[in-house]
């Protein structure tokens, strides 16, 4: 039977990261502590595949696909990599996926914690370099084949608008603009979005682009899924403003996809873009006239 | 050579007690009322910073009165308690039950024991379930007695006479906004008269089931305050002195009595 007593350290005052009291106080519950045998153990457990984010006026849009893969094997058809954060973001993992919801979890009780300590939200910037800590913590395991690459989104109250951040497995973040990919999908991904991506994109508007972007990228990567139309299984999608992230509704986003799948009938390869673009106008995205 | 004096134990502990009460009832009342929704938690707090009632986790508050640095370092250690629990086992494994349980041990323990102050808090262990019959208040003492309270409850400052004014007029099963105006009115009644406690001088929040959002606690603001409220009618001036957060330092630091 343990104490039933508040613990000494509890009453300390001082940290208010979660993940560094834990490490204090139980280090074997954090993701990135634990033993692996030399070798390459990438091959043992499901890989994540293709996240999407892209911002609009107003917000940001981050969409995942539901396919979970072992080497040549579907490990999983509708998992879900795509998590709010806290009211005003969401993190989606590509990569070893055991690793990556465990570390969506410590991310989640991270920025919860903070609040609650400090009565107030971290910073934009605040949370991504919080993710940044959590990423080069599991460094090590990434050089073992157990990498996790996370993409953040958020809308920015300070800023009045939503911004994006990409990681590499050493823990450097890389602020994007306007539209974004990870994941094995994510080069084909990221050629559609460059392709369809304005910067006066609707809501809806800006998740239809991402669900075409994942679209290209499950036709062209086998890791990543495409819409599942008989099991109707699509990619979640959270969509946030400054009234806070939600996750679009199952039909909503069925809704969507199911108008993307009728376009590729007719043409496969998803809507045309104009040989040539406007020669004036803005340097990011296309122009919608 | 000083001879040291025998202390009765029960001396011993009616000293320590009386400390400790005399340091609690030097602040201002806190009010826990259940309401139709959950839990409402009002103070009269002029502090935007410095908070009496807090958020511990998705279904839990928690509201304290005494010393700020006391009972800071038992909410913080509360939020810890709970953040560990649900990040270990999951979200609802989180209980006030649990929670309450470990500061009524630790609360004891520190009195009880001769070398420590006894700490100068009461706390309010809030915690709502899916329908209000399965909301609970717990009421944590300096010494570590927990108390299950029902409908309303009340802690610090001249508590007594906000309980008399709550008996009178609690109704259970109220709206947010019939609760608000009892606890408010109940907060400004003293034996001789009265006040009208200005809203930006209210800190309010509640445990809402009906949030759409695990997390159900919020603050409400004082815009959201003055539209509840409606007019009231002029507001006077506390008659307490200053707010006592943090309590001005005695002259001599508190003592144990001498143990023989």
């Amino acid at each position: 039977m343990s104490d039933p007593r508040l613990p000494a350290a509890y009453l300390q005052p001082g940290v208010s990261s979660f993940a560094d009291f834990l490490a204090a106080q139980a280090p074997d519950l954090l993701p990135a502590r634990r033993a692996v045998p030399p070798g390459n153990a990438g091959d043992l457990a499901p890989h994540g595949t293709t996240i999407v984010a892209a911002t609009f006026p107003g917000g940001v849009v981050m969409a995942g696909d539901r396919r979970a893969t072992m080497g040549n094997i579907i490990a999983q058809r509708d998992i879900e990599k795509v998590f709010p954060a806290d009211e005003f973001s969401a993190v989606g993992i590509a990569g070893t996926a055991g690793l990556a919801v465990e570390m969506v979890r410590l991310f989640q009780t991270e920025l919860e914690h903070y609040e609650k300590i400090e009565g107030t939200t971290l910073s934009m910037d605040g949370k991504a370099n919080r993710l940044a800590a959590l990423i080069r913590g599991n460094l090590g395991m990434a050089m073992q084949g157990l990498a996790v690459v996370p993409l953040f989104a958020g809308y920015d109250l300070a800023a009045d608008q939503g911004r994006i951040f990409s990681y590499d497995v050493t823990g450097g973040r890389y602020e994007e603009t306007a539209f974004h990919s990870v994941g094995s999908g994510s080069l084909f991904a990221r050629g559609a979005l460059k392709k369809l991506y304005r910067d006066d994109l609707s809501a809806e508007d800006c998740v239809t682009v991402v669900v075409q972007a994942l679209y290209d990228a499950a036709d062209d990567d086998s890791a990543t899924g495409g819409p599942d139309l008989a099991r109707r299984i699509f990619p979640v999608v959270q969509v946030i403003t400054a009234d806070g992230g939600r996750r679009m509704a199952d039909d909503d986003v069925a809704a969507i996809a199911d108008r993307v799948v009728a376009g590729r009938m007719v043409r496969p390869d998803g809507p045309a873009a104009p040989l040539t673009g406007p020669t004036t106008g803005s340097t990011t995205g296309g122009d919608a006239r | 050579m000083s001879t040291p004096f025998y202390v009765s134990p029960e001396q011993l502990m009616k000293d320590r007690a009386d400390f400790a009460r005399k340091g609690i009832a030097r602040g201002r009342s806190v009010v826990a009322v259940q309401y139709a929704d959950g839990v409402l938690f009002v103070s009269e707090n002029p502090s935007q910073a410095l908070h009496k009632v807090s958020e511990i986790y998705d279904r839990i508050a928690f509201a304290a009165v005494g010393r700020y640095n006391e009972f800071e370092n038992l909410r913080i250690a509360g939020v810890r308690l709970a953040d560990m629990r649900g990040y270990a086992y999951d979200r609802r494994d989180v209980t006030g039950r649990g929670l309450a349980n470990a500061y009524a041990q630790t609360l004891g323990t520190i009195f009880s024991s001769g070398g420590e102050k006894p700490y100068e808090v009461e706390i309010f262990v809030a915690e709502i379930g899916d329908e209000a019959a399965a909301d609970q208040v717990y009421r944590l003492t300096y010494d570590g007695q927990v108390a299950d309270e029902h409908g309303y409850a009340v802690m610090g400052g001249a508590a007594d006479a906000v309980t008399a004014h709550l008996k009178e007029h609690y109704r259970s099963g109220a709206a947010l906004e019939e609760a608000l105006k009892t606890a408010v009115a109940a907060l400004g009644h003293t034996e001789t008269e009265d006040r009208v406690i200005a809203v930006d001088d209210l800190e309010v929040a509640v445990l809402d089931r009906t949030r759409s959002q695990p997390r159900k606690f919020s603050r409400l603001a004082p815009a959201r305050l003055e539209t509840l409220l409606g007019g009231r009618g002029e507001t006077s001036p506390s008659q307490v002195h200053p707010d006592p957060e943090p309590p001005a330092a005695d002259p001599e630091p508190p003592v144990a009595p001498p143990i023989s």
